[in-house]
């Protein structure tokens, strides 16, 4: 580890020629999505609160928008911020520039965008194969195949070129992604096309079976995309603006592999009291639950790292996103394994409380290190002397938190609540409420969730202006701490 | 821990690596979903589930293609409170021909798994138009386009014939004649008896309110009104539901 760990301070006489144009478009990517991801989402949570923002046009309705939203955040924004953040960590803790060259990299970037573009496009005009996050139809899915294939060749090329001995832990969990979000792509999109000169497409499978493939893919896509993948991105980015070691090797490789192995059993639970097999439920129940040690383990080791140095949250916000993150993922796996008991997912299912838990992960774990790493790459890969602005920092920070913290909480009194208002009977042994009821109940936590939604925006805005003028290489005249000062000026080896 | 202090092995080769990953994460996927082909009791023994007819299948296809799943699911569980408000609890057979599965994963409006028969053509085609009309307090979107668009029926046969690669039971008569079977269903006036040999408990007539045009409007609710309905479970014995 010693060794891996100086190799990724960039500790080296020679200099290598890192390929970070791509990783520069990458980044612009990322925070362009991202911002598109939360404005649309933003808006689809006042569609619920108010239906008469459903657009008098096909496009503009929730059920063709939605997907613009999951996918806009899931693949745009948080897979631009996994192939930004996995070229940058690979070369350097590789030592060796981009596997194929600048021109594989531009391909693997323009390909990525148009796959977004091609989804989206499709969404609006209701071409979609209704799989939840892999609605994209037959054509875009080979043409995802394709781009997928390079971005192997680019990342494992350059590991097999490396510079030095050990494989940096990060790029392990960069590896696992990759290669498993390869399997569940294939597998779960495996369909007919109607014609080769339409959209249409019918999936190869049907009802039960069908709907396993599909939930062993959505809850993979959550544990390889928006875990594994960003628990690479927490590997490099926490130790480095730390400047901590990693907390335990071995416990990075004990919570590695239990959490690749026991993460891709645990889909049943998406099924659960469904006519699913009760033996697959079981099975999925039972991982799920385990998954709850070796995600503990990722945390800790997380955390963990600031050993000795946790006085830096008081005054460093780009840490704090990262160390808030984690604390975020640690939260939602616990979230998650408790959801995945058949009686307690008896209440929580097809309620808003799997809404509250999946953005608990995604605006506190994934956005909130992906914020993090932003912060720490663009004055590096800008070259400028740091950040523009510290206090805008301090700022996203907060209105974000409490973003979330209106998401959440909404989301958990309105999921709860019409889970019980569902199954509840009056004295004569009726049942109490008409469905009607639950959704007038949901109104008041429908407006608040989409408050938080315009206080999580408001904060990317922020970020937007701040990294805009950081790129300029600007820097806003305001008053430090005397240990911020010295501390956040980005180091020139970097 | 002498696996661990050995862990350097594949720490320093990378193909190494990318194969006992591809191993690991192989393993649950494979024990979990191979079964499920090979176990004969996955799917219910109980009579009555068929394919969809054309006109239902172009309105499943609409179904998907505005996004209905997103707030509906059709997967009753078996809970007293669900089976009282919706209906029997949903079974695997029931849509063993469901390419794609519609089960859902969300309820911000109610499970439609038994919906067919339960509204009048009428209430469905106000609904759709206008949610809030008949459902004050509803946060549906109005679909009010799929009373004026009319229904494409030009690529049916494509698509049965498809889902029959895909494993559907369409037999080539029913191919042959998709299109007079979608054109009798939506119209009063025709002559049924052959579409309700093929399709039993169809629901015919004229579905939108316009007896002169097919609309993609007649395709959704043909669809809407066979949901459910395909299993009569009053001659259904608890051991053929044994799964």
């Amino acid at each position: 580890m010693a060794v891996a760990a100086a190799s990724s301070a960039g500790v080296t006489g020679e200099r290598i020629a890192y390929n970070e144009d791509v990783v520069r478009l990458f980044t612009v990517a990322t925070i362009f999505w991202g911002v598109v991801g939360f404005l649309v989402g933003t808006f689809i949570a006042f569609q619920l609160a108010y239906p008469w923002l459903n657009l008098p046009y096909e496009w503009g309705t929730f059920g063709r928008l939605r997907p613009v939203h999951t996918s806009a955040v899931i693949f745009a924004f948080g897979g631009n911020a996994l192939l930004a953040t996995s070229l940058y960590v690979v070369q350097r803790t590789c030592r060796a520039p981009l596997f194929g060259g600048p021109a594989l990299a531009y391909f693997l970037f323009w390909g990525y965008q148009i796959f977004i573009v091609l989804a989206a496009t499709g969404y609006v005009m209701g071409i979609t194969q209704s799989r939840e996050y892999a609605e994209p139809e037959w054509y875009v899915d080979l043409w995802l195949t394709i781009v997928w294939v390079v971005y192997f060749i680019v990342f494992f090329g350059t590991i097999l070129r490396r510079r030095e001995p050990h494989i940096y832990v990060a790029n392990w969990f960069y590896l696992a992604f990759i290669i498993t979000i390869a399997i569940l792509h294939i597998f779960n999109n495996l369909a007919v096309p109607v014609s080769w000169f339409g959209t249409k497409s019918y999936s190869l499978f049907a009802g039960v079976q069908d709907a396993l493939l599909q939930w062993w893919y959505g809850h993979n896509a959550v544990g390889f995309f928006l875990t594994a993948g960003f628990l690479g991105m927490m590997y490099y980015f926490v130790p480095k603006q730390a400047q901590r070691p990693v907390y335990s090797y071995r416990l990075s490789i004990v919570h590695f592999w239990a959490l690749i192995f026991l993460y891709i059993w645990a889909g049943p639970h998406h099924l659960h009291w469904t006519a699913l097999p009760v033996w697959a439920q079981i099975l999925g129940m039972t991982f799920s639950v385990m998954l709850w040690m070796p995600s503990w383990g990722g945390m800790i080791n997380g955390l963990m790292t600031l050993s000795g140095a946790w006085d830096k949250l008081r005054w460093d916000p780009v840490l704090r996103f990262l160390v808030v993150s984690v604390a975020f993922y640690g939260m939602s796996t616990f979230e998650g394994p408790l959801m995945s008991v058949r009686q307690v997912n008896a209440l929580s299912h097809y309620t808003d409380w799997t809404v509250g838990h999946v953005h608990s992960g995604a605006l506190g774990w994934v956005a909130f290190v992906s914020f993090g790493a932003l912060y720490y790459l663009v004055p590096r890969l800008w070259k400028a002397e740091r950040l523009y602005s510290i206090r805008l920092v301090e700022w996203h920070f907060w209105i974000a938190s409490l973003g979330i913290v209106l998401y959440i909480t909404s989301m958990w009194v309105s999921g709860i609540m019409q889970g019980l208002m569902w199954r509840t009977y009056d004295s004569l042994g009726f049942l109490q409420f008409s469905f009607v009821e639950t959704v007038e109940a949901m109104h008041p936590f429908y407006v608040i969730r989409a408050l938080g939604g315009v206080l999580f925006t408001a904060g990317a805005l922020i970020m937007v202006y701040n990294l805009w003028r950081t790129m300029r290489r600007e820097v806003r005249a305001e008053e430090l701490l005397p240990s911020q000062a010295g501390a956040l000026r980005v180091a020139a080896a970097g | 821990m002498a696996l661990i202090s050995r862990h350097e092995v594949v720490e320093r080769r990378a193909l190494l690596l990318a194969l006992l990953i591809l191993v690991t994460v192989s393993i649950g996927g494979i024990v979990e979903i191979v079964p499920l082909f090979t176990i004969e009791s996955t799917i219910e023994r109980v009579k009555g589930v068929r394919p969809y007819s054309p006109l239902e299948q172009l309105g499943r296809d609409i179904y998907v293609r505005e996004g209905c799943y997103v707030c509906h699911s059709q997967m009753i569980r078996p809970f007293r409170d669900e089976v009282e408000r919706y209906g029997h609890y949903s079974l695997a057979a029931e849509s063993m021909y469901d390419h794609p599965f519609q089960w859902g994963s969300k309820r911000t409006g109610p499970d439609l798994a038994r919906v067919g028969g339960k509204y009048s053509n009428e209430w469905h085609v106000a609904h759709l138009v206008d949610p809030q009309s008949v459902v004050p307090e509803s946060v549906m979107p109005a679909y009010p386009w799929l009373l004026e668009r009319e229904l494409d029926v030009s690529d049916i046969r494509a698509r049965l014939e498809t889902l029959r690669i895909v494993g559907v039971p369409y037999t080539d008569e029913m191919i042959e004649k998709a299109v007079e079977d979608v054109r009798a269903q939506a119209d009063p006036e025709a002559d049924h008896e052959e579409l309700l040999r093929r399709y039993p408990k169809a629901a015919v007539g004229d579905f939108d309110g316009q007896p002169d045009r097919l609309t993609e409007m007649d395709a959704l609710v043909a669809y809407l009104q066979i949901l459910g309905r395909m299993v009569d479970f009053t001659e259904v014995k608890p051991e053929d539901l044994v799964q």
